[in-house]
């Protein structure tokens, strides 16, 4: 069953219809990118699956249950977390202390269990060295990553990413890319929009295009992305 | 020696300022709130000890630890049925409701319990004394100042030290994603206050063991708290000790040359800190 669905999901800002209609499911363990233009709603999108904002019309289903009404608290208690395109860390708290809040109030851990938990994955997001450091002095890659270990430390079964290998050096994203593999692989369903197709299809199995608030397609992303309208949208931005 | 004594004296009262000054830092370093009813919320914090005093024959200190919880229950509902509702972008709404709020204490202490100036009557140790090298400290104001140093203490301890600290410190600063991180700001806010009023009640047993009050007080001693709160820096805890400290001291000394200048020195040293550093003595390093 899908960990994650979203039924004729529609969003309007004034008369700008942001998000059209979007229906689409996510499997368990799945990763599905999404691309799309600027401004083609995807951000939007994900405020509306984590409950920033609520939808006009649609349902938001996760493992099975209609969490439309729900608060972003809520439905982070229920196993989904989510990373900003702008990393949003909480600036006077530690980098240790940014993964011990979201530890015990999301992902429910005892003051017991959480310590643990939190050093975990400090480990396997390179951050154990600056675990002390005050959040808000990181440099963007850091932050990135720190965006990624707070998402994980929610113990999420389904995590968003936005864009979160803008920005990098090849280098840097190579291995951002390897903690988001590992995170897969433990069966963690992953929604990941980004710019850089490179990382994405190195990792998810399906993508989706968005393209003013509309789903153009989705499927295999070889297949996506030799299709004509999807060529036709990407060479009439970067040509 | 006169000006040792002086300085002394300036140091205690200073804890007493402190106390009031602590919730309303607590307050505004989580949410942004200016809470204009602080002054009267320890006034009839004063108030609930005497008549929880009054009705069980109880001294005012094992009085004032049962006005903690009451204060406390009261804090959480207030925040949760009224102030939570007004908080927003917008800083003016919490303003006028907690203006709003501190006229509704006044005349409601003034229909409950009069005009009349009351005081919490401690017995003997209102007179006691310890004898301190060269200077003789009475035993209430020491009480004071130990009772701040602890509740500073108390209050890095939770804020530091505890999940629930991390809380308040990750919803001050990003409540939209404390959201996210399935914190719930509503709640926490609610507790905050609970904390604060707290801190207010233990304000007020020693603002009641001092001197007089009555219903009218409250708006001066939100203005001492203010102004602690200010000269300390906004949001550090050691700096609202700190800027108690200087409105006590710079009233003893104000006092000491001339009785009528206690009040104005208060205000003269604030007006001054914030000429010399505008962002107070202990600015938070990241803004």
């Amino acid at each position: 069953m899908a960990i994650l669905s979203l039924q004729g999901v529609s969003k309007s800002f004034g008369a700008l219809k942001v998000t059209d209609e979007v229906s689409f499911a996510l499997e368990k363990g799945e990763a599905l990118g999404i691309i799309g233009p600027n401004g083609a709603g995807k951000s939007t999108l994900f405020n509306l699956i984590t409950g920033n904002l609520r939808p006009d019309a649609g349902q938001v289903l996760l493992d099975g249950r209609d969490v439309t009404g729900e608060s972003p608290m809520q439905r982070c208690a229920s196993g989904l977390g989510r990373s900003f395109q702008i990393p949003q860390p909480f600036g006077h708290l530690s980098v240790y202390e940014n993964l011990l809040v979201a530890a015990r109030f999301g992902g429910r851990l005892s003051a017991a269990e959480a310590p643990a938990h939190c050093m975990g994955i400090l480990d396997r997001t390179g951050l154990a060295s600056l675990a002390d450091r005050p959040a808000g002095a990181l440099p963007l890659l850091n932050r990135k990553r720190l965006e990624l270990a707070r998402a994980m430390a929610t113990r999420p079964r389904v995590i968003l990413l936005d864009e979160i290998a803008g920005g990098l050096t090849d280098g840097e994203c190579v291995e951002l890319v390897a903690t988001i593999r590992s995170i897969h692989a433990e069966g963690t369903a992953i929604l990941w929009i980004e710019h850089v197709l490179h990382a994405l299809t190195s990792v998810v199995t399906r993508l989706m295009v968005l393209n003013f608030g509309r789903m153009l397609m989705i499927g295999a992303p070889d297949q996506v992305m030799a299709a004509p309208e999807v060529r036709e949208i990407y060479l009439g931005i970067e040509a | 020696m006169i000006w040792l004594d002086t300085l002394v004296q300036g140091l205690l009262l200073g804890g007493l300022y402190a106390l009031f000054a602590a919730g309303l830092s607590l307050v505004f370093g989580i949410m942004r709130l200016v809470n204009l009813a602080h002054g009267d919320l320890i006034v009839l914090g004063a108030y609930l000890i005497l008549g929880i005093g009054t009705a069980t024959g109880l001294n005012p200190f094992l009085a004032a630890l049962l006005a903690l919880p009451v204060m406390f229950a009261l804090g959480m509902a207030l925040q949760a049925g009224l102030l939570n509702r007004v908080l927003g972008e917008d800083i003016l709404p919490p303003l006028l409701v907690t203006f709003g709020l501190s006229v509704v204490i006044q005349n409601g202490l003034l229909t409950a319990f009069s005009a009349d100036s009351r005081k919490l009557p401690l017995g003997p140790v209102e007179a006691a004394s310890v004898p301190l090298g060269p200077v003789t400290i009475g035993t209430m104001p020491l009480l004071t100042f130990g009772s701040a140093i602890l509740v500073i203490l108390a209050l890095n301890w939770l804020f530091y030290r505890t999940a629930l600290g991390r809380a308040f410190r990750a919803t001050s600063d990003d409540p939209v994603t404390a959201q996210l991180m399935g914190i719930r700001p509503q709640r926490i806010f609610a507790v905050a206050t609970g904390i604060a009023l707290v801190v207010a009640t233990i304000a007020a047993l020693y603002l009641g063991a001092r001197a007089n009050f009555d219903p009218s007080i409250g708006p001066a001693r939100l203005l001492y708290a203010f102004e602690a709160v200010i000269i300390g820096g906004l949001g550090s805890l050691w700096g609202t000790l700190a800027g108690g400290l200087v409105i006590g001291v710079a009233q003893a000394f104000g006092a000491a040359l001339n009785p009528e200048w206690q009040i104005l020195a208060g205000h003269i040293a604030f007006v001054l800190v914030l000429l010399l550093r505008p962002r107070g003595l202990f600015p938070r390093a990241l803004d």
